[in-house]
């Protein structure tokens, strides 16, 4: 369990944040830029201080303004990778590596080098030096060298953001492999929706130096009223699917969800393969009766739970369709079909909508 | 021109052995001097800058002067250390290497400070995240990325020692094979009837070890660029 309690004062900016995590998988402390993210991530690593507040870490106490305990950043075995990297530039890619492994005790050394460089595909790179390496590199090495310091954390402080559409692509996969291929706990610091989706397990959602959600992130993302600070102008819910088969005529990929099954636009992903799919608001439709004859290909029922106020003409309508589904419809259908929660409706989804960007791979089961 | 003479290379040795002492007895305090005005806040900070850099401005035989008052045998600091140590600086080659350390001090420090106010602490703070103690940090992260301005501060200190004179010669005179440094000859052979020769020849190979301390730091300056920088650097 990660708790987490901190205030503090700079200048204009007023930190004032609290949350629980559990010390597992890949938790996002998500928000806009100057929402106090990365403020909270140096004050985890004991970079910063905060005015008052309180750190654990599964038990381990790393700060606590009224217990006077304060542990260096050296003590508290958090691996810390900067959005710019910061390599040591005397030294080679492997001198950067090895730098908090050789300050690691044996006994803790649950990582060995071999492995880290297998994992990040590092072995070409050993012996250059930052500068002669490429941004997407350069983080791998950054990456590679907080693992080896055997950290009981690992923080990501928007790792990808000093990098190009490319490299980030390239980059993306190592992450996915540290988040399921090593039981380590990371706290990933990010602003982007994509990267929050494709990674992240729960949410700490920040906006003007307080917490305004914790949770799993289809839970976030699906709450109307964090819309605005998720930075997301569509309300979407993201479901847990799999892969069934493909459509090969149509050139349609089969998914099967809580609801029901899922057409969408051809995935090059094998049967089985566990996804996320992102679904958004103003692509879900609402019929009372099994509709026919109509272009929409996935169509599946459920209830309405709630009809959010009204916001102009347009109205977003909760849906559960064995998961949640949000539709966004007009206020004037809400009133011709008479909806009200509870109602047996029918949901339509366009297909043509989700398109790749929108459905991620999730953690292998 | 005929070669140098015994006297000569006397002179030049000493110079040597003056300048060496000057700056590895230095080098420490320099640092230390240069941490506390590029990284500390403390009171009196303002004045330890200015005392640092008043050889600079302040006429050297003032220098000269005040070390003879301090370190004189019975000087407050001199009395000290003759009855402690038994070490006497007036009128011995150790106090022309102090005199010459205390010329050159604002050059080391200056160029220390530069160096060291370059050092981006992000990257300390990286080494702390992995491990590092702070002295360790300093020993292993600080100290190389600021190799080339230690260097450089070195060396100039170096050749300011090399020609040190107005508080050399206040402070321990002009003794043959004692404090008779190079430039102490030149001036003597000045006032000294068919010297000339002689002393052309000491100018002459003071601006050849000068040129050559340039020279030697030019390239090790480079070296450590390279390394410390990559080919952005």
């Amino acid at each position: 369990m990660l708790e987490v309690a901190l205030r503090a004062r700079r200048g204009d900016f007023v930190l004032d944040a609290a949350f629980e995590a559990p010390a597992r998988g890949i938790l996002a402390l998500f928000g806009r830029s100057g929402s106090g993210k990365t403020t909270i991530a140096t004050m985890l690593a004991g970079l910063l201080r905060p005015e008052t507040g309180r750190i654990a870490l599964d038990g381990a106490v790393l700060f606590d303004s009224a217990g006077r305990v304060d542990l260096a950043p050296e003590r508290r075995r958090i691996g810390y990778v900067f959005q710019e990297g910061r390599l040591f530039p005397h030294l080679t890619a492997r001198g950067n590596l090895l730098y908090g492994w050789r300050r690691t005790e044996k006994a803790r050394r649950r990582l060995n080098p071999e492995r880290v460089f297998a994992l990040l595909g590092l072995d070409g790179l050993l012996g250059r030096r930052p500068g002669t390496l490429s941004g997407g590199e350069q983080q791998r090495v950054a990456i590679g060298r907080a693992l080896l310091s055997n950290p009981s954390l690992l923080i990501l402080d928007e790792p990808l953001s000093s990098l190009d559409p490319a490299r980030r692509a390239e980059i993306l996969p190592f992450i996915e492999r540290l988040r399921d291929d090593l039981a380590l706990p990371i706290v990933y610091v990010s602003h982007d929706m994509g990267e929050l989706l494709r990674l992240a397990d729960r949410a700490v959602l920040m906006a003007e130096g307080r917490v305004a959600a914790v949770g799993t992130v289809e839970d976030i993302l699906g709450r109307l009223d964090l819309a605005a600070l998720t930075g997301m102008h569509e309300v979407a819910v993201v479901l847990e699917a799999r892969v069934v088969g493909q459509d090969e005529a149509f050139h349609l990929t089969r998914l099967s969800f809580a609801g029901g099954e899922l057409r969408v636009p051809r995935l090059e992903l094998p049967a089985g393969t566990s996804v996320r799919v992102r679904v958004n608001a103003r692509d879900v439709s609402i019929a009372l009766t099994a509709p026919s004859a109509v272009s929409i290909l996935n169509i599946v029922s459920g209830t309405v739970v709630e009809i959010a106020p009204a916001d102009g003409a347009q109205v977003h309508v909760r849906l559960d369709v064995g998961t949640p589904l949000w539709a966004r419809i007009t206020a004037r259908s809400v009133h011709d079909l008479e909806l009200r929660p509870g109602g047996p409706v029918y949901a339509m989804i366009k297909a043509v909508a989700i398109d790749a960007r929108d459905v991620v791979r999730a953690r292998p089961a | 021109m005929a070669a140098l003479s015994d006297l000569e290379l006397e002179a030049i040795r000493l110079s040597l052995r003056v300048a060496f002492w000057s700056v590895a007895t230095s080098l420490p305090a320099g640092l230390l001097v240069a941490w506390l005005l590029a990284r500390c806040r403390f009171p009196g900070r303002l004045l330890l800058d200015g005392l640092v850099h008043l050889p600079l401005v302040v006429p050297p035989v003032v220098i000269g002067y005040i070390l003879l008052v301090l370190m004189g045998r019975r000087g407050p600091i001199g009395a000290w250390l003759y009855d402690t140590f038994g070490v006497t600086l007036i009128f011995t080659w150790r106090g022309a290497a102090l005199a010459a350390a205390v010329m050159a001090f604002p050059l080391m420090v200056r160029a220390m400070r530069l160096s060291l106010e370059a050092v981006d602490r992000r990257l300390e703070a990286a080494a702390r995240t992995l491990g590092a103690t702070p002295l360790d940090v300093f020993l292993t992260v600080t100290l190389p990325l600021m190799s080339p301005g230690i260097l450089v501060g070195t060396v100039l200190a170096f050749a300011r020692s090399l020609g040190e004179f107005g508080a050399t010669i206040t402070f321990v005179s002009n003794i043959p094979g004692e404090t008779r440094t190079i430039p102490v000859a030149i001036y003597t052979l000045t006032q000294t009837p068919d010297g000339d020769a002689a002393a052309l020849r000491l100018s002459i190979v003071s601006i050849l070890l000068a040129l050559g301390a340039l020279a030697m730091s030019e390239i090790l300056a480079r070296t450590l660029h390279r390394r410390i920088g990559g080919p952005h650097a």
